[in-house]
């Protein structure tokens, strides 16, 4: 058995008299591809929001890799190796494709600010690797052609790939995304699992998405919870997931 | 590094010269606009780090200057005598005693603007806004009542040794480090907070530590720019109210949120336009303030929007210079 790479112990927050997410335990281990699936406002994108330190838990605890990250400011957790998509693409929308994926290699760049200002060996170099890194990975991500436009004039799949390419700058260990397949067209979410595949194998990722499309989340996932107003109710292999009477009765209602 | 020692070299031969040839050629009214051109350059160049550059709203520039103002002015007249004595008074000693005055002066700023950048940079939009706006006002009216350096007669006996190639190497020096400092991660992290705090967080950039970077950076070159404002005119609280604040948005604003050479171009258009227009006594105001009105509708990006004026488009033979690949 190896040990989880992320593990949620009754992990619990209330926002005033709002429980949102009430005592929650997963364990994901490394390599896998976990599903976080639940109806709206089931505080799926809560429970990223506690893992990257938005938010802070009221209680429980949260371990990468056997070590507490809880209580730590979002910038140091991403440090650690957890990186993030957003619901809706939180890109630089002014600054071109390939500054918006050197913006990720921050924590690769050790050079001061005098070293900055004064363009030394050692910044140059780094500004060097930076930039080799960034237009290595546009690249594989077949965004080259997009290297010095807009992120904002980019198609929305697009967006949605940058994204993905952005946080992978950041040579994360755990890769949180939250609804990649939304608003996508079924062409568009086909490319999307492709990648998410070949991303977590590429780059040894283990993965945790929230998503909406079933045809997505039991398609790649491995393993699945399943959250209802803040608590878990399920977790097992899609298979399971699927015939649970809980999940059925969450999403579509009790039988009269 | 030669390289380097020798545009240094040009550059402060070229700032030297400009100024043998401006005292030589041009009329003392026409130099003296100058100097105010340079000066505020410097303004907005550090203004449009914090207010363009890193996005965040700060209406306490003049505060800023104040404090550089009157730190590197209380240094020459309190703090050079003794130290330097009947040296201080000329020549290359009073020279490097003006060098650490303008020093002073930027670090003094710097200091106050990590002591307001500290607790304020938690706060976004109108909320900083009003907090800088405060520290701007307090501190005028804090040094309106420090009889040491004039209080409200404002502050008389400070050697005038500001001079066009001063101020020329100061806004050369400003633009260089920013401009170097965009070319890095430093800068970019400036831009992502931005354009998406958020999203820059959770990328990895400790985005409370870069602003209150900025503001810092910020403070230090308009306080550099205060310390020549000092040693070069009269020096009264009524030259940092809130209007001067405004007027160096103003010129960010104008030149382009986020474009250095457009701050650059902002500066000068806003210093010489009241100039400009001084054939028409009466109605000047009128005239300036409609040309506002008229500019910031034509192009409310700015004269030049976010691009940069570069001099690689006046040089194409250097344009084919092929990215480094790591």
């Amino acid at each position: 058995m190896t040990e989880a790479l992320l593990s949620l112990q009754g992990l619990g927050v209330t926002f005033g008299g709002l429980k949102a997410v009430s005592d929650l335990d997963f364990d994901l281990p490394r390599g896998m591809l976990g599903g976080l699936i639940g109806p709206n406002g089931a505080g799926k994108t809560t429970v990223f929001n506690l893992i990257t330190g938005v938010y802070q838990p009221t209680s429980g605890q949260i371990l990468l890799e056997g070590r507490s990250i809880r209580g730590r400011p979002t910038y140091a957790i991403a440090a650690r190796g957890v990186a993030r998509t957003f619901q809706n693409p939180r890109l630089f929308p002014d600054l071109t494709c390939l500054d918006n994926v050197r913006i990720a290699c921050h924590m690769h760049g050790g050079a001061t600010l005098l070293d900055s200002v004064l363009q030394t060996p050692r910044s140059e170099r780094e500004e060097g690797e930076i930039l080799g890194r960034s237009e290595r990975l546009l690249e594989s991500f077949g965004l080259a052609k997009y290297r010095d436009s807009e992120a904002r004039s980019l198609p929305y799949g697009e967006q949605r790939r940058l994204e993905i390419a952005r946080t992978l700058a950041t040579e994360p260990k755990l890769l949180l995304l939250d609804e990649p397949a939304a608003g996508m067209n079924p062409q568009e979410t086909e490319a999307l699992m492709r990648l998410i595949h070949d991303v977590r194998d590429r780059y040894r990722l283990t993965v945790l998405l929230i998503e909406h499309d079933m045809k997505v989340v039991m398609g790649i996932c491995e393993r699945i919870a399943v959250l209802d107003y803040g608590v878990k109710i399920a977790e097992g292999t899609p298979e399971a997931i699927q015939k649970n009477p809980k999940v059925i009765e969450a999403y579509l209602g009790e039988e009269q | 590094m030669a390289r380097r020692a020798l545009l240094v070299a040009v550059v402060l031969a070229a700032v030297v010269g400009a100024d043998w040839a401006g005292i030589r050629f041009l009329n003392p009214y026409v130099y003296r606009v100058l100097v105010l051109c340079g000066m505020n350059v410097i303004l907005a160049l550090s203004l449009n780090l914090v207010n363009g550059i890193t996005g965040q709203f700060s209406i306490g520039h003049a505060g800023f200057m104040a404090v550089g103002a009157y730190t590197s002015a209380a240094f020459t007249v309190y703090a050079v005598p003794p130290l330097l004595g009947a040296w201080g008074s000329g020549g290359w000693p009073a020279g490097l005693a003006f060098v650490v005055a303008i020093l002073v002066g930027g670090a003094a700023s710097a200091a106050a603007g990590f002591l307001v950048g500290l607790p304020s940079m938690r706060l976004r939009g109108d909320y900083l806004a009003i907090v800088t706006l405060g520290f701007g006002e307090i501190i005028r009216v804090a040094i309106l009542n420090i009889d040491a350096v004039g209080g409200a007669r404002g502050f008389a006996g400070v050697p005038q040794r500001t001079n066009l190639a001063w101020v020329l190497a100061v806004a050369v020096f400003t633009f260089f480090v920013i401009r170097n400092l965009m070319r890095s991660f430093h800068g970019r992290a400036f831009l992502a907070i931005r354009e998406d705090e958020i999203a820059a967080e959770a990328l990895g950039v400790p985005t409370t530590r870069y602003k209150v970077t900025a503001f810092v950076i910020g403070a230090f070159f308009a306080g550099m720019s205060g310390a020549l404002f000092s040693h070069y005119t009269y020096l009264h609280t009524n030259s940092f109210t809130f209007m001067k604040s405004i007027e160096v948005i103003i010129m960010v604003v104008l030149g382009g949120m986020g474009s250095l050479t457009g701050s650059i171009l902002g500066a000068i258009l806003l210093t010489a336009m009241p100039e400009l227009l001084r054939f028409a006594s009466a109605e000047r105001l009128i005239i300036y303030s409609l040309l506002l009105i008229v500019l910031m509708i034509a192009r409310p990006q700015g004269i030049l929007g976010r691009r940069e004026i570069s001099l690689r488009a006046l040089t194409p033979w250097r344009r084919a210079r092929p990215t480094p690949v790591a």
